[in-house]
């Protein structure tokens, strides 16, 4: 086998907007992966009773345990919204350089905006509760 | 005439008339996590913080318990194909990337399989 690249050979390659954003679906879909076993972990706390939910509350509300559901909420809707973005260019819609910057943008803002929004209803949510 | 070498051949290299399923997939269970991954989200901040009792009634919901299985299927399927891609582009060694997707493969089908039996069971009051 030859030891040429391959695939996206992200070293010498300048980092750009789009080329960031592209990065940034893989990595925010790696790390949402990640969560799965701590989803399946909560829903066996769910199904084994009190005391192991209560445990698994305790953790998810520790500090850590926030931040972390913080960085999930955020990769969430960045892949969410990126996702999208993506079924645009599969019909073809939107692949001009200027859209696909313009296209990117709005994807930063929508999901730092759906992040705040998620964690202030989730803050009310529990005060009113 | 045949451009292939009979080893290409034999090594099974070129189309196996069924490259698309991967990419279809993938796209179907984006559209398919586009109301299902918003409907989780949400649901997950009624109940933060909410009590056992709460929060095992609202999966004993017909309609909660549906939704949660659908995306609990879509989501780690969609979490597997894209894995994939990512593993057989930056995995080169050959029995390494196959270990690799084989680990995802499985540990995804058994996450699938234990989430879905708690599901059921948290249903079903059991």
């Amino acid at each position: 086998m030859t030891n040429r690249p391959l695939s996206p050979h992200l070293q010498i390659y300048r980092p750009q907007l789009t080329s960031l954003l592209s990065v940034a679906h893989r990595a925010s879909g790696i790390f949402l992966s990640l969560g799965i076993p701590f989803f399946v972990y909560w829903l066996w706390s769910l199904e084994s009773g009190q005391e192991a939910y209560s445990h698994a509350r305790e953790y998810l509300g520790s500090f850590i345990g926030r931040a972390l559901l913080l960085l999930w909420s955020l990769a969430f809707y960045y892949h969410l919204c990126n996702g999208i973005r993506h079924l645009f260019w599969d019909v073809g819609v939107g692949l001009e350089l200027d859209d696909a910057y313009r296209s990117g943008r709005v994807v930063i803002a929508a999901a730092v905006a759906l992040t705040l929004l998620t964690w202030i209803a989730a803050y009310m949510a529990r005060g009113a509760g | 005439m045949a451009l292939k070498t009979p080893l290409a051949r034999v090594l099974g290299l070129g189309s196996a008339k069924s490259g698309v399923d991967h990419w279809w997939w993938q796209r179907i269970t984006s559209i398919a996590l586009i109301p299902l991954g918003i409907w989780f989200v949400w649901s997950v901040i009624s109940l933060a913080g909410s009590s056992h009792e709460v929060a095992s009634g609202w999966l004993q919901s017909p309609l909660n318990a549906a939704l949660f299985v659908s995306f609990v299927l879509a989501v780690f399927w969609h979490a597997a194909l894209g894995l994939q891609v990512v593993v057989e582009d930056y995995v080169h060694t050959e029995w390494l990337k196959m270990a690799v997707l084989i680990a995802i493969k499985l540990l995804v089908a058994l996450f699938s399989v234990i989430a879905v039996l708690l599901v059921l069971r948290i249903f079903l009051g059991v």
